[in-house]
């Protein structure tokens, strides 16, 4: 197997606090990988360092062969992010929002507009191409977002959080986009609270507490390690980090 | 200095974005305030002007129309940028998340940041321009020295955007943005020898006119108008200039500071 990222000994300092705490993982090519944590436990920091979107303290991250210090720009290009927040650009229609992310990637303009015409009909947003961003509903934008993640064809798609909120249906229609791109060969990164969608979706997760990572592993083998029999991946998860509310 | 190093030429792509939410919204953010001006000139210069014909500057007598359309197109250059990048760019930092979006692309934010700031020197040539259309209508710009007003309205909207930036990157609320509008904004709108010359004000009134850049942007914008240039406004320049390099340094070191932790 190859690895498309390899983490080692990553630390991330806000001053006094340390949110992410020595974490090594590797990311094999084309698979679904986890991270699953309770709030605060430095999912997002560690997606964020590894998005190069924020400074490692210590460690490093390679991704692609390339290190996240050093590359961000070349790094970058080769990622799809799908953020937790909807950071659409509420002035443009749908279909715009997938043509102006494309020109921050260099995509050419006619490149652009088959790509976004693609990823509206794959993203079955085609009703609303048109339409401001302030009359789609949550499923809707969140589907949006993931769309406009592809639009440079990533090598690795980072969806954080990307089912928070939705109604069954459009999270049943996210699970297929990602079966989607596992089959077209992009390798997933995936935080969720969703127990039931990380079972489901991961090949390999790891579950993170207080910036260090506590278990790791495929889903049915923390399954068969952790719980009793007719267990479920939610019974592992709150078995090792406990039911103390985080904040 | 890797702060300078890591703008690229991928900042235009956020001038574009801005060009284009600009296009969309146009009737509303562009328009009504392109407008003003001929608001001022009304009641300023027809309402008041009634009473004041003739104004003294620089030793000749003058309509108080030709005096103050200079001093209208120094305001609107300022107004456009410093707000666009005030109000503007911290929604969009901080509401619309735009900068978190386009972070995720190959993009710095040192490119995004300068994107911004050229962006809001480019609202202060489109005022500059407009507003000189709207005077020349008047007759009241002598040409083709009045054809200064565009590359003037270029750097001064650049150091009025930078400002503005910078006050966005110090505000922890957008509410915070009223103290530079009351204590920067405003003082110059009044003292900067758009609506009365300055020599009649006391000198350390004088000297503090002085020291305000919109000052020296007026002086440049009345000389062009009026067709009457002078070598020394090259100091002017320069210093709007200078000052607006230097001041778009700190905003983006200051906004960077903010944003990458």
């Amino acid at each position: 197997m190859d690895a498309v990222i390899e983490a080692s000994k990553l630390v991330k300092r806000y001053g006094a606090l340390t949110a992410v705490h020595g974490v090594d993982f590797e990311i094999q090519k084309g698979e679904c990988f986890g991270l699953l944590g309770p709030n605060g436990a430095g999912k997002t920091t560690t997606v964020r360092m590894l998005c190069c979107t924020l400074p490692i303290t210590e460690g490093d991250i390679r991704i692609l062969g390339l290190s996240a210090r050093e590359h961000p720009r070349e790094i970058k290009a080769r990622l799809g992010v799908c953020p937790q927040e909807v950071n659409l650009d509420p002035d443009f229609t749908v279909e715009k929002n997938l043509v102006v992310y494309s020109r921050y990637f260099d995509i050419p303009e006619a490149l652009a507009r088959r790509r976004a015409r693609a990823l509206i009909e794959r993203f079955h947003l085609d009703e609303k191409s048109k339409e401001p961003i302030e009359d789609l509903s949550g499923g809707l934008k969140k589907r949006l977002l993931i769309a406009r993640a592809l639009v440079n064809e990533p090598a690795i798609a980072v969806l954080d959080e990307p089912t928070t909120g939705l109604d069954p249906q459009s999270k049943h229609q996210i699970w297929d986009q990602v079966g989607e791109l596992k089959r077209s060969g992009t390798t997933v990164i995936l935080t969720t609270h969703y127990m039931e969608e990380a079972a489901l979706l991961c090949d390999h997760l790891i579950i993170m507490d207080q910036g260090r990572i506590i278990e790791r592993g495929r889903p049915l083998e923390l399954i068969e390690k952790h719980a009793d029999s007719g267990g479920t991946l939610e019974d592992v998860f709150l078995k090792l980090t406990g039911r103390q509310l985080r904040e | 200095m890797s702060l300078i190093a890591n703008i690229s030429r991928r900042s235009l792509h956020v001038w574009r974005r801005n060009l284009d939410v600009s296009l969309v919204t146009w009737k509303t953010n562009v328009l009504p305030p392109l407008l003003e001006p001929l608001l001022y000139i009304l009641a300023f210069g027809v309402g008041l002007g009634a009473y004041v014909q003739k104004i003294s500057y620089e030793g000749r007598a003058l309509d108080y129309l030709a005096f103050l359309a200079p001093g209208m197109i120094a305001v609107g250059v300022m107004f456009h940028s410093i707000f666009e990048c005030m109000y503007g760019s911290f929604v969009r930092m901080r509401y619309e998340r735009t900068f978190d979006a386009i972070l995720c692309t190959p993009l710095l934010i040192e490119d995004i940041l300068a994107g911004e700031i050229l962006w809001g020197a480019t609202r202060g040539l489109f005022a500059g321009t407009a507003i000189l259309a709207m005077v020349s209508c008047f007759g009241l710009a002598s040409y083709p020295h009045s054809l200064l007003v565009l590359p003037v309205s270029l750097a001064a909207g650049l150091l009025f955007a930078a400002f503005g930036l910078y006050f966005a990157a110090i505000s922890p609320y957008i509410d915070n943005l009223n103290l530079p509008t009351f204590l920067f904004v405003n003082p110059m709108f009044l003292l900067s020898g758009t609506f009365f010359p300055l020599d009649g004000l006391p000198p350390w009134m004088r000297a503090l006119a002085h020291v305000l850049p919109l000052t020296h942007a007026v002086d440049i914008l009345r000389a062009a108008t009026l067709g009457r240039l002078r070598p020394g406004l090259l100091l002017s320049f320069a210093y709007i200039a200078g000052l607006g390099l230097a001041v778009s340094f700190f905003a983006i070191r200051r906004m960077k500071a903010r944003l990458i932790r």
